[in-house]
């Protein structure tokens, strides 16, 4: 499944991990919520490579709070493309949290939503069809501007705006 | 009416090439349908029992003339020459080949229209008030919050793959013409004790399957916080919206399970982090979309001038039509003139393009180039001055559309039934047509007096069957159309739904059965301007119970 | 086997396998050479579940010219004839005139009433 980040297609540094797989502490892993949770926040500071959680689309981000310094990376789920409830946490992560970290969309991720999860704050994606990775920077140009801002970063546009996207592709898109 | 800037123009044109590169993607495999149905869906295209249909927007019901004209075009060009206006401020084309559909939408744009969140569980195509900035009685033109609205539900990134459709409607006059308490979320402006114009938020009405009233979220919203709290509201639904029914994933099955205190307090907790952040409505953004609503400028005129009263006098026909279809205007000397799409004996909310663009010529003429289209399913011209209104009559008379009807039993609110309709369950043209030739005698219909007649063909309530006054509702039993009968609903600012007066009946019965319950009335009624839904509410349905049986 | 189908399929009497076509929309009977016919009388009739359901796996399979393919019943007379309706109104179309720009035709009693 290819996995885009800043934009490009990109090999993906993390370790998905299963139910009672032991988590190694040694390569980048992306962890279950139940895990993550059987955790203290103090127990992960001796961790120093990059630790993602798996958060499924039912849970509350409040969940994460105590674990928000130590994680580099959350991955919001997709089971079905119609089921966009990640797009809520995805936002309010970014906004309500703060959180500045990796925000991945998995699942049934296809080319038609991108636009949707950049604007809602994902800068990572393991999509499903290898065609819809290859037109993911096309995807995002199909509009060059948007009625309503999405985020702090689009406030001073006020309603009408044009691209960046903010706050978390800012970096890897260029200005149209 | 709203004037389209180059961003607005931009904007449409990009999500028609948007479709056109889906549809590319359809036809040629790439995308199955599963994965293509919600796309379409939100852009308005459903595939029905014969073809595909394609749902066009009238944001907040107004349209110019030449958006009327484009509209003619697509159906003399890519359908078969007739449209069908809904019960939201849209108009639907039944037989648009899928191929074509991106031409279509080009073509669209190019007059400033779309079909962007039609359908689809997104937030729908805003509606009004039909005869909004033109009421005597209301506060302000909602339109310019239809706008405002508008904008920031288009294509928004967080919203637009909700549990299910979420559907906006507001109003500024306390007569609910846009039907405000049977939507997911109903706005009325109001003013407060301070004087100030803010929002009364309703959440959570709806009909359908489980029809409930909207129940009272907000008391009074400051203007500039609309956008924050609509924000709080969805991003709570989406969260904590059932997705494991279709039929419990409305907003108002969430509030009908949580209550509406718990989602109150839900989203206000939201909204107390974003209230004042940048979701806060400012002077300059509301001033920038209010410089683009142009308003036409009214001539200093006189009520009921002499040439009026004349034609009235001397054209009984006229007087009939002037006496059902105008009504005052907040300008001296100005009436709004509702166009009935319901001639008898035709598909109710049916326009073909010969019509079309005669409204246009007549709206170019009559009423500034102003079209209005209301959920009921007739037009309106906003802005008629009344010593035209007898020359108008007289060309709407030529051209079909002057039925004397409006708000007669004969007037009635439509789906298009099992005649198109892939959920339908049984047909509700040729009941409705069936009903209102039982009463083409308008003087009979006339001494009935206002009753809102509203037929849906399956529980899905396209035809607001629970809040007509006579509701019929199509129901299917071993292959054979059967119809449920409520009496006493109303869609208004006392809405309520109707009682099932007894068990369903056969199709062959119906309109005997619908004459019998209106004879019952007249029977019943105290005096004749008791409306056939305050004797309801009176009496009970009980009374009427006998009609369900022939007399023999 | 995991086919959403397969428990369900029950049929009494005889079947076809009916669909929209993709591009238009067009209503669409699969007929016994595995193809499309938009003439109801061309669609293959089945008689069986089994059958029924091999036709329909099959025109699953077919995305690209169908869309959403189902089992309808219908009367085998001897060729097929719409089973209820709902089939009758897609193989026959709406059950009244469609609206059109031939001169508005008002009933008589219309015409010249007036309010007392």
């Amino acid at each position: 499944m290819p996995y885009i980040k800043k934009g490009e297609i990109a090999d993906d540094p993390y370790v998905r991990l299963g139910g009672d797989e032991p988590v190694p502490t040694d390569v980048p892993v992306i962890v279950p919520l139940e895990w993550l949770l059987a955790q203290t926040p103090q127990s992960l500071e001796g961790r120093n490579v990059p630790l993602g959680v798996a958060l499924p689309n039912d849970k509350p981000e409040s969940l994460l709070e105590p674990y928000l310094p130590r994680l580099s990376l959350i991955a919001l789920d997709f089971p079905i493309y119609r089921d966009g409830r990640a797009f809520t946490q995805a936002r309010r992560l970014r906004e309500a949290y703060g959180f500045t970290g990796e925000i991945r969309a998995e699942g049934d991720v296809l080319r038609d939503q991108f636009l949707f999860m950049v604007r809602s704050g994902f800068d990572a994606f393991e999509v499903k069809k290898d065609k819809d990775a290859k037109a993911f920077a096309e995807a995002l140009q199909e509009f060059s501007g948007f009625y309503q801002p999405a985020g702090a970063g689009d406030a001073h546009f006020r309603f009408r705006f044009a691209p960046p996207f903010s706050p978390a592709m800012k970096e890897g898109e260029s200005d149209a | 009416m709203y004037v389209y800037d180059e961003f607005d123009r931009t904007f449409i044109a990009e999500r028609a090439a948007q479709f056109r590169d889906q549809v590319a993607r359809r036809l040629s495999g790439e995308v199955t349908e599963d994965e293509f149905k919600p796309l379409r869906l939100m852009n308005g295209v459903y595939l029905q029992l014969h073809a595909y249909m394609l749902r066009i927007a009238i944001p907040y019901g107004t349209l110019s003339s030449n958006q009327l004209r484009k509209i003619a075009e697509i159906g003399r060009v890519y359908d078969r020459g007739y449209g069908h206006f809904t019960t939201r401020q849209n108009i639907q084309f039944n037989w648009i080949k899928l191929s074509d559909m991106p031409d279509v939408l080009v073509s669209l744009a190019e007059a400033g229209l779309h079909a962007i969140q039609t359908s689809g569980n997104c937030i729908r195509n805003i509606t009004t008030d039909q005869w909004a900035g033109v009421a005597p009685d209301e506060i302000e033109d909602p339109r310019f919050w239809a706008e405002v609205l508008r904008q920031w539900s288009s294509l928004h990134p967080e919203f637009t793959f909700l549990p299910r459709k979420f559907k906006i409607a507001i109003t500024a006059a306390p007569h609910d013409r846009a039907a405000i308490k049977v939507h997911d979320v109903g706005l009325r402006l109001v003013r407060n004790d301070a004087g100030e114009v803010g929002f009364q938020v309703l959440v959570g009405g709806g009909l359908g399957r489980s029809p409930f009233i909207g129940k009272l979220l907000r008391d009074f919203l400051p203007k500039e916080h609309l956008i924050s709290y609509l924000e709080a509201i969805l991003r709570t639904y989406n969260a904590h919206g059932r997705r494991d029914n279709i039929y419990k994933a409305r907003i108002k099955i969430l509030v009908h399970e949580i209550g509406v205190e718990k989602l109150k307090a839900d989203v206000e907790k939201e909204w107390e982090r974003i209230r004042d952040g940048y979701l806060k409505l400012d002077d300059a953004f509301l001033a920038d979309i209010r410089s683009r609503f142009i308003y036409p400028a009214y001539e200093t005129l006189e009520d009921e001038p002499e040439g009026l009263k004349r034609a009235l006098a001397a054209d009984a026909r006229f007087a009939t039509w002037h006496r059902n279809s105008v009504a005052p205007h907040k300008a001296p000397g100005y009436g709004i003139v509702t166009v009935s799409l319901k001639p008898i004996g035709k598909p109710p909310g049916d326009a073909t393009s010969g019509q079309l663009d005669a409204l246009a010529d007549l709206a170019d003429t009559y009423s500034a180039g102003e079209i209005r289209v209301g959920h009921e399913q007739n037009l309106v011209l906003p802005h008629v001055r009344q010593q035209d209104l007898y020359a108008l009559w007289q060309k709407l008379d030529a051209a079909g559309l002057a039925t004397p009807n409006v708000n007669l039993i004969s007037d009635s609110i439509t789906c298009p039934g099992l005649d198109y309709c892939s959920l339908a369950n049984a047909r509700s043209i040729p009941i409705a047509t069936a009903i209102a030739e039982r009463f083409a005698d308008h003087d009979k219909a006339r001494s009935v007096g206002r009753l809102h007649l509203n037929i849906s063909g399956c529980i899905n309530a396209c035809g607001h069957h629970h809040v007509g006054h006579i509701g019929i509702l199509g129901v299917e039993k071993n292959d054979r159309e059967f119809y449920q009968i409520t009496l006493g609903g109303k869609a208004d600012e006392d809405a309520r739904f109707g009682d099932l007066l007894g068990p369903a009946i056969p199709y062959e019965e119906v309109v005997d059965t619908i004459e019998r319950i209106v004879n019952r009335y007249l029977d019943l009624r105290q005096s004749e301007t008791e409306l056939f839904v305050d004797t309801v509410k009176r009496l009970g349905v009980e009374p009427f119970k006998e009609a369900l049986h022939a007399v023999h | 086997m995991a086919h959403p189908h397969q428990q369900k399929l029950k049929i009494s009497g005889s079947v076809v396998i009916t669909a929209n076509r993709l591009a238009d929309g067009v209503v669409i009977h699969r007929t016994s050479e595995g193809q499309w016919s938009e003439n109801l009388a061309g669609a293959q009739i089945l008689l069986t579940a089994d059958e029924a359901l091999a036709a329909l796996k099959a025109a699953q399979a077919d995305g690209l010219i169908a869309v959403g393919p189902y089992v309808a019943r219908v009367e085998a007379t001897p060729t097929a004839k719409p089973g209820n309706l709902r089939e009758k109104i897609r193989t026959e179309g709406p059950t009244f005139p469609l609206p059109s720009d031939a001169p508005v035709a008002y009933l008589p009693n219309e015409v010249g009433k007036v309010a007392a």
